[in-house]
C-alpha cells in the first residue's frame, strides 16, 4: 500500500555535499540554469526598477564615455588618435564586463545572506550569475560601440571578427575563476571587496585602456629587446583587450603616417601573434578557473553559517 | 464479558481514526546518522583580515556544541516532528538536513528531491513582482521553468493573491508575503518538505489551508519534516517524533510521549510550559469551509457520581454535529491512552450496521460502551466525521473529550478482565470465585 516502490524512488544522497571533480560540478550548475537565467534576469530587473529611464541608464554611460573622452582627449588635450572615444569604448567596454563583473561576482554571495543560510542550491550560482548579468550589459552597451561605428563608417577588421568569441569568453573565464575565488573569501573577510577596488584600478591601469598598446610595447621593447611586448601579456587582460582594439576599432581604418605610427605595434601583427597571445590569457584563465574551483570547493561548505 | 451494542471490537481499524493515509514504508527518507554541529564562538566574530591577524595569538574562540551525535532515520511517506525549547539545536538541525551548514560530524541522506520552508519567502526579492517571485523562488528550489509554469495558477489560487500578483513584492503585508512563500513551496511538491515554524503565520482561513495542504501531502505518501515548539501541532500532524534538548536527542518516536517528554524538559528548565492550544486546533480541525459537516462538540457524559468511571461502567460518548437534513455521516471514535495506545478505534457503522442520518440541522449521536472494559487511566477520545464510503474526512477533532477511569482495586495493567480461580487438591477442586 506504499505510494511508491524501492525502484521508483530517488537515491538516498549526502546533501549539501557536491559531486567529486571538476566536471561532475559544471554539470551540478548546468542542471541549476534555470536558477542562473531567473537571478541573471533579476539582477537585471532590479537594477533600474522603479528608475523611469530603466534600462536607457546601461547605454547611456558608454554614451558618455564616448563624449566626455572624446571631448577631453581629442579636443583639449589634442590626442592625435583619431576618433579616440570609439578606441576607447572599444577595449573600455571589455574590460568593464571583467571589472564590475568581478565587483558584483565578489559581493553576490555576502549580499544573498539570507537565501544562502536558508535554501541549498550550488552557491557557485550566485557569482556567475553576477558576471551573468554584466555579460548582458555588455551586449547592450556595445550597440553604442556599433551605432558610432556605422555613424562613422568606420568598419571593423572582418577578416579578424572570429577572434571575439574567444577573447570574449577569456574575459568571462578570468572574471569567473576570480570571481568564484573572491565570492567565497570575501565572506571570511570582508577586506576582499575593499581591496579588489584597489586592485582593479591599478590593473585598469597597467592595461592599454586609455592609452595605445603601442606605448607598452616601445617601452618593453627598448628596455628587454625585440619581441619583448610579449612580457605584457603577463597581464592577461591585455591580449583580450588590444584584440577587441584592433578588430572593433580597426586602426587600419587611418592611413596617414602619423596615425599609422601609434597603432605599429597592432596593425603589423599577423593574426597568430594575437592567438598566441590569447592562448597565454588562456592558460591564466585556466589558472583562475581552477584556483577559484579549488578554494570555493573548500569553503562553500561553511558560507552558510559565516555569513 | 466485553460487550457494545450492536457490534464487536474494532479489530483491522486504521492505526489513526479516519485518516485516509498511505501507511508510512519502511523505506528511509532522511538518514540522520550521528551528526554533530559544533560552533566556533568568537567573543566577537572577526570578519575584517586585521582583526583575524590581531586576534591570532589570543585564542578567544570557544566552542559551543549545538547538536551532539543526533541520530534517527524518517521514512519515506511519514510526518515527523522535531520538538524542542528555543536554543535546543532543533533549527540547527534541520538547516543540516537543507543542507545550508554541513554538520562537523556525521552524515545526512535525503532522498529525492527537498524543499525547506525555514523561512518563508527567503529567496523573495521585494523589488520583484509576485510573479516574478514564484519563479525565482520555485528555480531556487531546484524546479524547472517548465514545471513551475505547469503549475502556476495553482499557486497563485492557493495564494489567494490573483490581484497583487503583479505588484511588487515589498507592498505585500507579510501576512501576504507569508501566503506566496507557502503557496510557492507546498505547490511545487517536492519529496520531502521541510517545515520551520512557518504554520504559526497567516489568520486561521490559511492556517486551515496549509494545515489541509499538509494533510494533502501525507495523503500522497509525501515526507514532511516539521520544527515546531507547538507540541499540540506535533500531536496533530505528525507520526513520529524526536525531542531536542540542549542539542541532544532525548526522544525518538512515539508522537504523544514526546509531547510528554518534552513538557517535562521545558519545565526543567523553568520555563513556562505552553498551555494546550487546542482550541485552536479543533477550529482548524473541525470548521473547514467546504465541508458540508460541522463537527460542533464531542464529550463524555459524567460517571453518575464521582469524577472518574469504574470498570465495567457504562461510557456514553456523545457527538453534536451540523448537516444538511437528510444527509449520511459516518462518526468514528478512537480512544487513545495518554501515552499513545489506542484502545479502540470504531465507526457508527460497525456498531449499527448503518450510517448516521441527518434528521435536521443539528443533530446528536450518543456512542455508548456498555462496560468499559479499562484500568486506571487517563483516556483521550478522537471523533471523526467522515463520508460514509470513508473516502472524505468532513472533519476531526483529536483529543475531543477525555475521561477517567480509575478501579480502586489492587489489580494493576490495562484491561480489566473477570477472574475466577479454581484451587484444591489436583484430586478434588473446589471452585471458588
Amino acid at each position: 500500500m506504499t505510494a511508491f516502490t524501492n525502484t521508483e524512488l530517488p537515491p538516498l544522497l549526502e546533501n549539501g555535499t557536491r559531486p567529486p571533480g571538476f566536471f561532475a560540478r559544471v554539470a551540478d550548475i548546468w542542471a541549476y540554469r534555470d536558477l542562473l537565467g531567473n537571478l541573471v534576469r533579476r539582477e537585471l530587473k532590479v537594477k533600474y526598477k522603479n528608475s523611469v529611464l530603466g534600462f536607457v541608464w546601461t547605454l547611456l554611460n558608454p554614451l558618455l564615455y564616448l563624449v566626455i573622452f572624446t571631448v577631453v582627449f581629442s579636443v583639449i588635450l589634442n590626442n592625435p588618435t583619431p576618433r579616440y572615444g570609439l578606441l576607447l569604448l572599444s577595449a573600455l567596454l571589455a574590460f568593464n564586463l571583467f571589472s564590475v563583473g568581478l565587483t558584483a561576482a565578489t559581493t553576490s554571495i555576502t549580499a544573498n545572506g539570507p537565501l544562502v543560510q536558508k535554501v541549498w542550491f550550488p552557491r557557485e550560482i550566485l557569482p556567475l550569475a553576477a558576471i551573468g548579468a554584466n555579460l548582458i550589459t555588455f551586449f547592450f552597451q556595445m550597440t553604442i560601440l556599433v551605432v558610432g561605428l556605422v555613424i562613422f563608417r568606420q568598419p571593423p577588421e572582418w577578416g579578424m571578427l572570429w577572434l571575439l568569441p574567444p577573447a570574449l569568453l577569456l574575459t568571462l573565464l578570468i572574471g569567473a575563476g576570480l570571481g568564484l575565488m573572491l565570492s567565497a573569501l570575501n565572506v571570511y573577510f570582508r577586506d576582499v571587496q575593499h581591496f579588489l577596488e584597489l586592485g582593479l584600478l591599478t590593473w585598469f591601469w597597467l592595461t592599454p585602456v586609455v592609452y595605445p598598446f603601442h606605448l607598452v610595447a616601445v617601452a618593453l621593447n627598448g628596455r628587454f629587446g625585440d619581441g619583448a611586448e610579449r612580457l605584457a601579456m603577463l597581464n592577461p587582460m591585455i591580449p583580450i583587450i588590444i584584440t577587441f582594439q584592433r578588430v572593433l576599432y580597426n586602426p587600419t581604418n587611418f592611413n596617414a603616417p602619423d596615425q599609422q605610427e601609434q597603432f605599429a605595434e597592432m596593425i603589423h601583427r599577423s593574426n597568430l601573434w594575437y592567438v598566441e597571445n590569447l592562448g597565454i590569457s588562456a592558460v591564466f584563465a585556466l589558472i583562475f578557473v581552477w584556483a577559484g574551483y579549488k578554494v570555493f570547493s573548500r569553503l562553500e561548505g561553511n558560507l552558510g553559517e559565516e555569513l | 464479558m466485553f460487550t457494545s451494542s450492536g457490534g464487536g471490537a474494532a479489530t483491522q481499524a486504521p492505526a489513526q481514526a479516519g485518516r485516509h493515509r498511505v501507511a508510512p514504508s519502511s523505506t528511509v527518507a532522511i538518514e540522520v546518522s550521528n551528526v554533530s554541529k559544533r560552533f566556533r564562538k568568537h567573543s566577537e566574530p572577526a570578519k575584517t583580515l586585521k582583526e583575524r591577524l590581531l586576534t591570532l595569538r589570543q585564542s578567544t574562540v570557544s566552542e559551543f556544541h549545538a547538536l551532539r551525535d543526533v541520530d534517527f532515520n524518517v521514512n519515506v511517506g511519514e510526518t515527523f516532528g522535531i520538538l524542542g525549547h528555543n536554543g535546543s539545536g532543533k533549527s540547527t538541525l534541520l538547516k543540516c538536513i537543507a543542507g545550508t551548514i554541513r554538520p562537523s560530524a556525521g552524515v545526512i541522506r535525503v532522498r529525492g528531491r527537498l524543499s525547506a520552508l525555514l523561512e518563508l519567502g527567503a529567496g523573495f526579492h521585494p523589488d520583484l513582482t509576485g510573479r516574478e517571485n514564484i519563479f525565482l523562488n520555485g528555480s531556487i528550489l531546484g524546479f524547472s521553468k517548465e514545471h513551475i509554469e505547469s503549475i502556476f495558477d495553482e499557486i497563485v489560487d492557493f495564494s489567494g493573491l490573483q490581484e497583487f500578483i503583479d505588484t511588487q513584492v515589498k507592498h505585500y503585508s507579510s501576512g501576504m508575503y507569508a501566503r506566496l512563500g507557502f503557496a510557492v513551496a507546498v505547490n511545487l511538491e517536492p519529496d520531502v518538505l521541510l517545515i520551520d515554524e512557518v504554520l504559526a503565520v497567516g489568520d486561521e482561513a490559511f492556517q486551515r489551508k496549509c494545515i489541509e495542504r499538509v494533510r494533502g501531502f501525507q495523503a500522497a505518501g509525501r515526507t514532511i519534516c516539521l520544527v515546531t515548539h507547538a507540541p499540540d501541532m506535533v500531536r496533530f500532524l505528525c507520526d513520529r517524533a524526536v525531542v531536542l534538548d540542549h542539542g541532544s536527542l532525548i526522544h525518538v518516536g512515539d508522537v504523544n510521549d514526546a509531547v510528554t517528554i518534552y513538557r517535562r524538559s521545558l519545565a526543567a528548565q523553568g520555563h513556562e510550559v505552553p498551555a494546550d492550544d487546542q482550541d485552536m486546533l479543533d477550529k482548524i480541525a473541525t470548521s473547514g469551509p467546504a465541508s458540508p459537516v460541522r463537527l460542533v462538540r464531542t464529550w463524555v457524559e459524567p460517571p453518575p457520581g464521582g469524577v472518574a468511571h469504574r470498570p465495567g461502567d457504562r461510557v456514553v460518548i456523545g457527538v453534536e454535529y451540523e448537516a444538511e437534513p437528510g444527509m449520511t455521516v459516518r462518526a468514528r471514535m478512537a480512544v487513545h491512552t495518554h501515552d499513545g495506545v489506542q484502545m479502540v478505534n470504531v465507526s457508527t457503522y460497525d456498531i449499527a450496521g448503518a450510517d448516521l442520518k441527518a434528521d435536521s440541522h443539528l443533530n446528536q449521536a450518543r456512542i455508548i460502551i456498555e462496560d468499559i472494559p479499562f484500568m486506571d487511566g487517563h483516556y483521550l477520545v478522537t471523533m471523526v466525521l467522515q463520508q460514509p464510503d470513508e473516502t472524505r474526512e468532513y472533519a476531526r477533532s483529536d483529543q475531543a473529550a477525555t475521561f477517567d477511569v480509575s478501579s480502586g482495586g489492587p489489580v494493576l495493567g490495562r484491561v480489566a478482565l473477570h477472574f475466577g480461580l479454581e484451587t484444591g487438591p489436583t484430586d478434588a477442586v473446589t471452585v471458588v470465585s
